[in-house]
């Protein structure tokens, strides 16, 4: 299972990536994609949305399941990653970089210390 | 809750197979992945355990008429060495199962019933048993495997002297030779392609595996799961008794009305699935493609306007035509193919067209 180091995750299974002070990419982790098997259909917000933490923003569908994303922060939607509605499969290929979704500027930081780091992330899933 | 059953081939494949609940038994959902097994189905062939299915013998001099009374289909007209798709049902035409019936001889039947409702049936069937008939369930000690795709003949020819190409669909020969061990060879499938079934005693399942997949590596042979067996029965349009066909459902609703004979007597369900044959049923099974963005899935409703007229019974997105495909039970005065209908995807109404099944039918040589 790849777990970069440098991420945070979250219990629902989505890496954060800081790219800033207030700026964070979000994606679903290699386990995640793993578990779900061949993805098929990303639905994702619009630039502009506003998320609210720990509630759903989207979801991502494989053949056999949907599962729903679930906002690790709250903030407003910055960028959005619409090759993946015609490459879904960037996700399962390219989990942490090709298949990331969405970019969002945080209301509020201090929620990145509800996430794990790696190795927390690795022992949860691993249980 | 109670352990999951486990089939004969379990140890054979428990690292390599990603193994979930299904009917109370833990099995494999995929190997290498949904999308490539169901492409291999399509273009080569795939190995299937499908050891969960139920097998019960009915025997006697009163079997046939056991069978004739429980079965929507006229099993008088089937002949020894061949199969026949029927539907079981109760008294107001909704479905105990969906099976097929086995003649090897005239007091000698094999019927094949779903995994989840093997209990089930075999108690429904034992309570209608009246004189000189025996039922009995011998689905613990029976393996069953199947091999499905174009190249299954071909795989299989290597492993057997009995000529495969005689056995034609949905005829079946008994105690064929396989390599090592021996088995009943049936032309059947639950994949839209051509290919076999092959029951045989469970201790010998784990050596016909291996053969199998030993013999067809030229050809390409995958082991696949149940995931790509349910994408390419969706394709297919075979119905699955617990989203297609179930209590509450009948077999007219369902599209099978071809196995539904209301003239060879009575049998039960007899006088609903009559009329409903006659005047037509008060829902349909439809086929749907999206036209907008999302995926239906089972029970998910459907509305012509405000009203709501059905709901989805199977969806996914079809690996073979990569589209959103959804089958559904509207009520018949909305099933015409082409109208158009909006599913309900987690709260937005996103419109679908009704379209022909099967979404897709092999090319017949």
């Amino acid at each position: 299972m790849n777990l970069p180091k440098e991420l945070k995750y979250s219990e629902e299974h989505e890496w954060v990536k800081q790219e800033g002070d207030n700026k964070v990419r979000i994606g679903i982790t290699d386990f995640a994609q793993d578990e779900l098997g061949d993805i098929v259909f990303v639905e994702l917000p619009e630039e502009g949305d506003e998320l609210e933490y720990n509630t759903p923003f989207g979801s991502v569908e494989s053949v056999k399941t949907v599962s729903e994303l679930y906002a690790p922060v709250s903030g407003k939607v910055l960028e959005v990653n619409s090759e993946l509605d015609e490459s879904p499969e960037n996700v399962n290929d390219s989990p942490y970089e090709d298949g990331w979704m969405i970019v969002v500027e945080m209301s509020d930081p201090s929620q990145l210390d509800n996430l794990m780091d790696a190795d927390k992330y690795e022992s949860m899933v691993s249980e | 809750m109670s352990q999951l059953k486990r089939t004969p081939l379990y140890p054979v494949y428990k690292d390599e197979a990603k193994l979930v609940p299904f009917g109370g038994w833990e099995m494999p959902v995929q190997f290498s992945g949904i999308k490539a097994e169901h492409e291999r189905v399509r273009t080569r062939a795939g190995l299937f355990d499908v050891s969960h299915m139920g097998e019960v013998e009915v025997t006697g001099p009163d079997a046939l008429a056991l069978l004739q009374q429980l079965m929507t289909n006229d099993v008088s007209t089937l002949e020894s060495g061949r199969i026949q798709y029927t539907a079981m049902c109760y008294p107001d035409g909704g479905t105990v199962d969906d099976l097929l019936v086995y003649k090897r001889s005239d007091e000698r039947y094999l019927l094949v019933i779903n995994a989840a409702n093997i209990e089930k049936d075999v108690e429904w069937i034992r309570k209608h048993a009246t004189g000189n008939v025996r039922v009995t369930n011998v689905s613990d000690e029976t393996a069953l495997l199947a091999l499905q795709g174009p190249q299954a003949e071909t795989i299989l020819q290597k492993l057997t002297e009995t000529d495969l190409a005689s056995i034609k669909p949905f005829h079946f020969q008994e105690e064929v030779r396989l390599g090592d061990v021996r088995g009943l060879v049936s032309r059947t499938g639950y994949t839209g392609e051509d290919g076999f079934e092959i029951y045989l005693p469970a201790e010998d399942a784990p050596v016909l595996w291996k053969r199998i997949l030993e013999a067809g590596e030229e050809e390409g042979v995958a082991p696949c799961g149940l995931g790509a067996r349910d994408t390419l029965r969706f394709e297919a349009r075979l119905a699955l008794y617990g989203n297609e066909l179930s209590a509450s459902i009948t077999p007219v609703e369902a599209g099978l009305g071809f196995a539904v004979k209301p003239g060879k007597g009575d049998f039960i369900g007899r006088e609903v699935l009559a009329k409903q044959k006659e005047e037509g049923p008060p829902r349909k099974l439809v086929g749907l493609e999206m036209i907008g963005r999302g995926i239906p899935r089972s029970h998910y409703p459907v509305y012509v306007g405000e009203e709501e007229v059905g709901e989805i019974t199977s969806g996914t997105q079809s690996p073979t035509l990569k589209k959103n495909m959804g089958l559904a039970l509207l009520q018949s005065e909305h099933a015409q193919l082409g109208n158009e209908v909006d599913v309900d995807i987690r709260g937005k109404r996103i419109p679908a067209k009704i379209v022909k099944t099967p979404f897709y039918q092999r090319s017949k040589q």
